[in-house]
């Protein structure tokens, strides 16, 4: 029997969850890559070279940090703030940093504007609208992640990752847990220390992935 | 904003510490206790710091319900009341999820098939409720008594569905059913079946934690959806339904959002493990004669091995905890020697056989049977006669003691 990998798609009409084809999540102090636990740090420096390595790297922040709700959230807002600001600064030539919110979950009719938002009742309209080949999301709640990661593997190319604050996603192709401010700098300071490292690669996430 | 963590050993408004869960169940002394399994739920009840219970009376659960009551009276439960029907129990009990409570309810039989609907909305939804269901006949003519065809149909609700043997059993799962069913990556609704009348009604030593120690709170704010907090900005986004819409996108977010509620179920399965100690428990395991159970059945099975080994033949036992997630891993690997496989059930479909023979390998060692139904009991001896039967000998009919 073929061991499951979550692997950037598209993968199919109505792929599997995950979970449902054994993949389990990381316990504290472990992430995941393509399915497979590891311990943070890999994920740390996996995360980093993938968003040095995209053409489009985007930060999808959700409700839990858009609006400040209580003190962690803002802290984590502006934490979030400095990846990106981070990720403007390392990226080289032809590479495109975006920040767009998933400001709520209710379905839109007859469509979002894909320019600014992301929803998770069709992520990939985003995604395509943007060409976004590598995206994090953070501050969103998991059901909802869940949802927009599944979707975006079925039907796009996209190289999916989650800063979750609770048990970690599945259903990106790498996740961290436990998300907290000093996770979010944590990674920023990744993303510094890889500048310059890392070649971009106009290939597909797809591609990069299986490498 | 709740935050269980930090609640750990400060007291309640009773004077109970609020303890972690694992050292209260674990660690903390117990004091053997003969009770009902009413009696127990009320026991479980009083140490689980439960925000909300709604009743409504049928039998057999209407004892458990009341005496909730009690504790209500007392000041152990946040609020208590009655619903209409069990339909609007179950719809209640909704409400007070989505509005961030610890919820209880126990149901039975009728009672259970008439509030169906609500338990894939429950799921769906991502709401953790407890929902007690002490097993009784649902089909006509009435009958009150033992008979467990309603778990078939939970099943397949997205709900996690245990089903326990003893009182002990539910004491225990009653309280780790909350810190299961409350992870962020799980938080789906848990059914906690009993066999009903012969664990409800029957009294037992039951070993009981502390009753100054009660579990942390819940935290709402754990949820992987948004919970209604009118005061909290992220509340804002309901869970408007894309059912209205007729699109193709409306159909896959659909079919993700399912999708992502079996996900949770599985996810369970770490934490049931932990919690329960396995999905199963297995006696005798390299017997070539294996009788898979869950509730009461297993209590029987046991008494039928006890009278088999008189005989001389050896056979084992395998205890399904867990129903869903359905542990289908750890049957294929507890199974695997077994030449015949025995699946004694209270009910008349024989479902259980049915989901053994979906999961196992050369299903044609497992026989389904003996059944009973309608609220009869199960003899040992009916298990011994099927057994030996299977094996070619000689047995005595059991038919002059219907």
């Amino acid at each position: 029997m073929i061991q499951y990998r979550v692997l950037p798609g598209p993968e199919h009409f109505l792929p599997p969850s995950a979970a449902s084809m054994g993949i389990c999540l990381p316990n504290p102090g472990e992430g995941h890559i393509n399915g497979v636990i590891v311990p943070e740090e890999k994920a740390y420096e996996e995360a980093a070279k993938q968003f040095l390595m995209a053409k489009v790297p985007t930060l999808f922040p959700g409700p839990l940090v858009l609006w400040a709700w209580n003190e962690k959230a803002a802290k984590k807002a502006t934490a979030i703030r400095h990846l990106y600001n981070t990720l403007k600064e390392c990226v080289q030539p032809g590479q495109t940093p975006m920040l767009i919110p998933m400001p709520d979950y209710r379905p839109k009719y007859p469509k979002i504007n894909p320019e600014v938002e992301i929803n998770p009742n069709h992520p990939n309209l985003t995604i395509w609208h943007n060409k976004i080949d590598c995206c994090m999301f953070i501050g969103v709640h998991c059901h909802q992640a869940n949802l927009s990661l599944k979707i975006i593997r079925g039907g796009t190319a996209c190289y999916t990752m989650a800063m979750c604050a609770q048990a970690g996603h599945e259903d990106a192709m790498l996740s961290f847990r436990d998300a907290s401010v000093e996770k979010i700098m944590k990674l920023a300071e990744w993303v510094k220390k890889l500048k310059g490292t890392v070649q971009p690669q106009l290939t597909s996430a797809k591609s990069r992935a299986s490498n | 904003m709740a935050d269980t963590h930090s609640v750990i050993g400060t007291k309640n408004k009773k004077g109970q510490t609020f303890t972690d869960t694992w050292k209260m169940m674990n660690e903390a002394p117990r004091t053997p206790s003969f009770y009902t399994g009413s009696e127990v739920i009320k026991e479980a009840l009083r140490r689980a710091s439960c925000d909300v219970m709604i009743a409504y009376p049928i039998t057999p659960q209407s004892e458990a319900a009341a005496l909730i009551g009690e504790l209500f009276a007392e000041g152990y439960i946040g609020d208590y009341f009655r619903g209409e029907s069990e339909f609007a129990v179950m719809s209640q009990c909704a409400g007070a999820a989505f509005g961030g409570a610890r919820v209880f309810t126990t149901t039975a039989g009728p009672g259970t098939m008439r509030a169906m609907e609500n338990f894939p909305m429950w799921s769906g939804a991502r709401l953790p409720i407890q929902m007690i269901v002490t097993c009784r006949g649902i089909n006509s003519p009435l009958s009150i008594q033992p008979d467990t065809l309603e778990i078939a149909y939970l099943l397949n609700t997205g709900m996690l569905v245990w089903h326990a043997e003893t009182a002990q059993d539910f004491f225990d799962w009653i309280l780790m059913g909350y810190m299961v069913s409350e992870e962020p990556d799980v938080h789906l609704p848990l059914a906690l079946c009993c066999d009903g009348f012969f664990v409800t009604h029957t009294k037992d030593v039951v070993n009981l934690t502390p009753a100054d120690m009660c579990l942390p709170p819940y935290d709402p704010y754990r949820s992987p959806v948004p919970c209604m907090d009118m005061e909290c900005p992220p509340v804002r986004m309901m869970r408007d339904p894309f059912v209205m819409k007729s699109n193709y996108i409306s159909y896959a977010t659909h079919a993700s959002w399912q999708q992502e509620v079996w996900a949770a179920v599985e996810r369970s399965r770490k934490h049931t493990i932990k919690w329960l100690n396995g999905l199963i428990e297995t006696e005798n395991g390299d017997a070539e004669v294996l009788i898979v159970a869950s509730g009461t059945a297993v209590s029987q099975g046991r008494e039928a091995i006890r009278l088999l080994e008189d005989e001389g033949i050896r056979c084992g036992l395998v205890k399904i905890k867990v129903l869903r997630p359905w542990p289908g891993e750890e049957l294929r690997e507890a199974t695997k020697n077994a030449k015949h496989i025995i699946v004694p059930e209270f009910n008349v479909t024989g479902w259980l056989a049915k989901e053994l023979k979906a999961s196992l390998p050369r299903n044609e060692r497992v026989h389904a049977g003996p059944h009973v139904c309608g609220g009869m009991t199960m003899p040992p001896e009916i298990i011994v006669s099927e057994i030996k039967t299977l094996l070619g000998m000689h047995t005595v009919s059991m038919a002059s003691r219907g």
